[in-house]
C-alpha cells in the first residue's frame, strides 16, 4: 500500500510561514492499496487538495474513514471537489454513538447555516456505515476499526495488507492520569490495534511541558507518545497531530526529545509532514517526501 | 519459520480489552472507593488498591481469576447466615442479568476475617445489548469488623 499525508496539523488548520515544512492542514491521509482501492483516512482541510488532485484519475469508489467528527477531521469534506461528482460512489465509515446515526452527526456540519449544501442534497452517492470492530476486508486488505480514549467516540484504524500493517490514531490519550510505563500493554487503550505496526501515525501534540495544562483534552504528552509506541512494539512511528501553536522549529526540537526517548534507531522516528509518502511493499518501509 | 515468528508462536498474545473497559480500570485505580471489575467473560480483571485493603490481597498478588474458580476465592454469604450464589451477588446479578443490583452481603476475606459489605454492581454497555462487563463498588458496613 502507499499512504500519502495531506494534512498533520491537530486542531486547527494552521497556513503560515511559519508551518510551511510540516503543514498547517489538518488530518487526512491517502491510501491506496495494492488492489486499486483508495482509502481517505479522515476529511480535514488536507482533504481539499487531495481533492483536487484526484479529479484527473477518480476512481468509481473510495472509502472515507474518519476516526471522529471533531471538526479538524471533518471540515474539509465539504471542499472536497470529488464530492459533487454524481458517478462517485463514497463508503462513509465513522465511529459508533448511543444516540445518534453516522449521516446525523455529519450532517450537522454538512447542512445549513454551518454549510451552504445539505448532506442529502450532495451529487456523490454517499453510503454510511460503523466502523468496523470486526476487520473487513476492503480490496487486497483487511482494515479494522477500534474505539480509543479521546474525547467522545472516537476510533483507530488498522490497515493490514500482504503481511504489512499501516495503523492510523491521530486522536489519542493514552493515559489521562496514569504512569503509562506501569501500566500493563493490554490495558493501554489503542494497543490491541496498533500492535506490531510496521508504522504508527501516532498523536503527538504536546511537549511534556504543555501537557499538565491539557491533561483529558485527549491528546499525548510526547513520552507518552513514545512509551505508548514502544509498548505496541511498532517499527516505524509518524508523529502526528501537530499542536497548532508548534511552528516548524519547535516541532523539530520535539523530534529530538522523541528520538531521545526511543531506544530504536533513530530515523524510526519521524515527524508527520504534508507531502509525505509511506509505502509499504515487499516487507520494506519507504518513507520519503515532506519536510 | 524464522526466529521472530518462532518467538512470537511462543509468546502468548495478551487479551484484546474493550474502550469501556479499559477506561472503568483507569477510573477505579484512581478511586479509594473500593471497586472491582468483570469482564464480558465473567472474569474478575482487576480490583483496585481500596478493594484490596478489604478483601485482604492486593491485586498485583492475586491477578484475574476466570469466572469459574472465582466462588473458591472468595466466599459469600448473607448478614442472616445463608450461603449467598455467585449468580444471586450484585454482581451476579449485574453479570447474567444484565441489571444493576444492591445487596448487603458477608465476604471472608483473604486473611479469613468475615466483613459485611454495602455492594452495588452494574453493567457496562457501549451500546445497546453490547456488553463489556461490570462494576462493582462495594464499602464495608459501620461496625462491622474493621469497619472505619
Amino acid at each position: 500500500m502507499r499512504a500519502r499525508i495531506w494534512g498533520c496539523r491537530g486542531s486547527l488548520a494552521t497556513p503560515g510561514a511559519d508551518t510551511v515544512r510540516y503543514g498547517g492542514n489538518t488530518s487526512c491521509v491517502e491510501v491506496r492499496l495494492a488492489s486499486g482501492h483508495v482509502l481517505v483516512l479522515d476529511a480535514g482541510t488536507g482533504m481539499r487538495p487531495l481533492g483536487v488532485a484526484m479529479q484527473a484519475d477518480l476512481p468509481a469508489k473510495l472509502h472515507l474513514m474518519l476516526t471522529h467528527l471533531h471538526l479538524d477531521h471533518l471540515q474539509g469534506l465539504g471542499f472536497f471537489r470529488p464530492l459533487f461528482a454524481p458517478d462517485l460512489e463514497i463508503a462513509v465509515w465513522g465511529p459508533t454513538s448511543p444516540v445518534q446515526r453516522l449521516e446525523e452527526r455529519i450532517a450537522k456540519y454538512l447542512s445549513p447555516p454551518l454549510f451552504p449544501v445539505h448532506l442529502d442534497d450532495i451529487p456523490a452517492r454517499l453510503s454510511f456505515h460503523d466502523a468496523p470492530e470486526t476487520a473487513i476486508t476492503i480490496g487486497s486488505a483487511t482494515v479494522r476499526a477500534a474505539k480509543v480514549t479521546h474525547q467522545g467516540p472516537t476510533v483507530a484504524y488498522r490497515i493490514e495488507e500482504d503481511g504489512q500493517v499501516l495503523v492510523y490514531l491521530p486522536d489519542h490519550e493514552p493515559s489521562i492520569s496514569s504512569d503509562l510505563s506501569a501500566v500493563p500493554a493490554d490495558w493501554i487503550s489503542g494497543y490491541d490495534i496498533a500492535r506490531g505496526a510496521d508504522v504508527l501515525l501516532h498523536d503527538a501534540q504536546y511537549g511534556d511541558h504543555e501537557y499538565g495544562a491539557h491533561v483529558g483534552w485527549g491528546h499525548s504528552s510526547i513520552t507518552d507518545t513514545m512509551v505508548f509506541a514502544a509498548k505496541a512494539e511498532v517499527a516505524r512511528l509518524l508523529l502526528f497531530h501537530h499542536d497548532p501553536y508548534h511552528d516548524d522549529d519547535e516541532l523539530d526540537d520535539l523530534l529530538v526529545e522523541a528520538r531521545r526517548l526511543w531506544a530504536g534507531p533513530p530515523e524510526c522516528v519521524q515527524l508527520a509532514a504534508e507531502g509525505m509518502t509511506i509505502v509499504l511493499e515487499a516487507g520494506e518501509v519507504r518513507v520519503s517526501g515532506g519536510a | 519459520m524464522d526466529e521472530d515468528h518462532a518467538m512470537s508462536a511462543d509468546t502468548p498474545e495478551p487479551p484484546a480489552r474493550s474502550l469501556p473497559l479499559i477506561l472503568a480500570r483507569e477510573f477505579a485505580a484512581n478511586l479509594a472507593t473500593p471497586m472491582f471489575l468483570i469482564d464480558a467473560n465473567g472474569a474478575m480483571v482487576f480490583y483496585n488498591d481500596a478493594a484490596g485493603l478489604l478483601l485482604g490481597k492486593p491485586f498485583g498478588e492475586l491477578g484475574e481469576i476466570p469466572m469459574e474458580e472465582f466462588g473458591a476465592v472468595l466466599e459469600l454469604g448473607l448478614p442472616t447466615g445463608e450461603h449467598l450464589r455467585r449468580r444471586d451477588s450484585p454482581a451476579g446479578i449485574a453479570f447474567f442479568e444484565q441489571r444493576p443490583a444492591h445487596a448487603t452481603v458477608v465476604a471472608t476475606a483473604f486473611d479469613g476475617s468475615r466483613r459485611t459489605f454495602e455492594a452495588t454492581a452494574y453493567p457496562l454497555f457501549a451500546s445497546a445489548g453490547d456488553m463489556h462487563g461490570v462494576i462493582s463498588v462495594f464499602w464495608e458496613e459501620a461496625g462491622s469488623p474493621g469497619a472505619p
